[in-house]
């Protein structure tokens, strides 16, 4: 009887196994596979197919020789920094703002999320339009009376990035609300009681108390805004298309461009791997911590 | 958390600001939605914040059914049924094995499931160019290659696995093992479990799975724009491919008109099962 158990038992842990194994063997060739094909490809001279001659860094060297590249690298540093930083603030302040027993929060909430339910791509059309000078926001404030006022940042070379960051804060933003909303309702009502019959003022709490007790959560929105500024795509193509000229580049579009249009894969791929290791230059630690602290 | 103190003299402040919040984040989609509205001549004498005179259709039909996308002029309505078409069985796979994945590794553990989950968290992280050269090459040695069935599904299945996954095993971490120690002394096997104790308690991380993979996959541009050609293309796809095409005159009201069809079933999603949509988006987050 007790045999016949165990039988039956080990039957359903194979059951398990080959359940488990179609998404075990996608991640092994899929994900890591795929990763180190990549990087094969990133040491080999392949143009518009791949190819196994490996020509050891040449295809780096191209790379961090190529001005395109930089102004990509370059565009990263500046729109990631601003994206995050700003989408990070709004989403923090908006939180805090709901945190106050606010009527129709839900409301405000549903109206702060909603961009992110909508695609990048929709987000860019929207945003080209409003940023448009001929019809946008310049034409709109010209038409109340100030002719002189100037705002065309999408088609000055200097100024497009920032048309990018202005979207991208304008989707995401309200998803770093609810994470740092999340993040306020899980402190501790003790904690704050306790300062608030020391008589410490509300400012001096949230600078004292509660933000610090938020590390973990800037920490995931850090992490979250990184991601999102890398994977940056759909965005950037139909706000600006890249341009004017390479001027709103980033290494997602660079990618593209070398890997699918100018049939330069071998560049194209050791871009790639360029976005990975920035990637991971941000998530390593944070899955460190996590697995810690779940440990 | 609340602090009742906090900025009463300043309530009137405080709405203001989140009203001018809300104005920020509203204006866009108004400004989409009245200019789809219009006509050309009446966004070049009324500007794009006026209400149309009155509500004039002939974008949204030219938008649906007659604007010039890659070299036919027949509209976006074929790219928005091919979205449906790829979304769809796209979604019910990918959910399916996230949750039987989930079931495997929280009630049937074994050695090295722990670290595979691990593992394939990766999946959720990576800047997907990474894996783009090689899934285009073996697309091409499958003769997939271009296709949206199989070929878009397929990547859209295999790269929302670790999402699916993480989902659900996240979610029956937190069924007690008892019951499906209890259901085994019973007799019940792999799969009765799953159904009869597994399943019928699902339907909220169902919920927030499906919607977080269908908003995924009807949103994304990347995998569409490379792995799909011409008229197997996804909506979003097309989207940019008509506000590119270079005419005489762009129309603006045509744009937005094919932008708003495009934003319309993830946003009706939204608005009706918003709360699993925002549980998705902070769970795959904060767990992750």
């Amino acid at each position: 009887m007790s045999f016949a158990k165990m039988e039956l038992g080990g039957r359903d842990q194979i059951m398990a196994k080959l359940v488990l194994s179609p998404t075990f063997l996608a991640a092994v060739f899929f994900i890591y596979g795929f990763i180190l094909w990549t990087v094969w490809l990133s040491l080999t001279r392949s143009t518009i197919l791949p190819s196994n001659h490996f020509i050891g860094l040449a295809n780096y060297h191209d790379l961090f020789g190529s001005s395109r590249w930089w102004r990509s690298l370059i565009n990263l540093g500046i729109f990631g920094g601003l994206y995050i930083f700003i989408s990070m603030g709004v989403g923090l302040g908006l939180a805090i703002l709901l945190d106050q027993r606010i009527k129709g929060e839900r409301l405000f909430q549903v109206i702060f999320l909603y961009p992110m339910a909508l695609s990048a791509v929709v987000t860019g059309v929207a945003w080209r339009w409003l940023l448009d000078p001929g019809f946008g926001m310049q034409a709109i404030v010209r038409s109340w009376g100030f002719p002189h006022f100037t705002f065309a940042w999408i088609d000055n070379p200097k100024m497009a990035i920032y048309t990018v960051v202005i979207a991208a804060v304008w989707q995401t933003s309200g998803f770093m609300m609810a994470i740092f909303l999340a993040g306020l309702r899980g402190v501790s009502t003790d904690i704050v009681k306790a300062a608030q019959i020391d008589g410490a003022s509300t400012l001096r709490i949230y600078q004292r108390v509660i933000l610090p007790s938020l590390a973990p959560t800037f920490f995931v929105a850090l992490v979250l805004t990184v991601g999102l500024a890398v994977k940056s795509f759909g965005l950037i193509i139909a706000l600006t298309g890249g341009g004017p000229g390479y001027s709103t580049n980033v290494p997602s579009i660079f990618m593209y461009v070398f890997s699918f249009q100018r049939g330069e894969m071998g560049v194209g791929a050791a871009s790639a791997l360029v976005m990975l290791i920035i990637m991971m230059i941000f998530a390593v630690p944070f899955l460190y911590l996590d697995s810690r602290r779940q440990a | 958390m609340h602090t009742k103190e906090f900025l009463r003299p300043g309530r009137f402040l405080l709405y203001g600001l989140l009203s001018l919040g809300a104005l920020f984040f509203l204006l866009p989609f108004y400004v989409m939605l009245v200019t789809a509205f219009k006509t050309m001549p009446e966004i070049y004498s009324s500007g794009i914040l006026a209400l149309p005179s009155h509500l004039n259709f002939s974008a949204w039909q030219h938008a649906w059914s007659s604007a010039t996308i890659g070299a036919a002029s027949e509209g976006i309505h074929g790219y928005f049924l091919n979205s449906f078409i790829l979304v769809i069985p796209a979604v019910i796979i990918s959910t399916a094995f996230g949750a039987f994945n989930g079931y495997v590794l929280t009630h049937w553990r074994f050695r090295g499931s722990n670290a595979f989950f691990y593992a394939l968290l990766l999946g959720t992280i990576i800047p997907f160019q990474i894996v783009l050269l090689p899934m285009a090459w073996v697309e091409g040695k499958m003769g997939i290659a271009g296709t949206l069935i199989p070929g878009l599904m397929l990547v859209h299945v295999i790269y929302g696995l670790a999402f699916t996954t993480l989902f659900f095993r996240n979610y029956y971490v937190g069924i007690p093992h008892d019951l499906v120690k209890a259901a085994r002394v019973d007799g019940a096997g792999f799969f009765r479990i799953f159904f009869r104790i597994m399943l019928p308690v699902s339907t909220p991380i169902i919920m927030v799975t499906a919607i977080w993979q269908f908003t995924m996959i009807w949103n994304n541009f990347l995998f569409g724009v490379v792995f799909t050609q011409g008229g197997q293309q996804p909506v979003t796809v097309a989207i940019n491919d008509l506000v590119d095409t270079v005419t005489s005159v762009h129309m603006w009201n045509v744009d937005m008109a094919a932008a708003t069809f495009a934003a319309l079933p993830t946003l009706v999603v939204y608005l009706i099962a918003g709360k699993y949509f925002v549980r998705g988006l902070t769970a795959g987050a904060v767990k992750g």
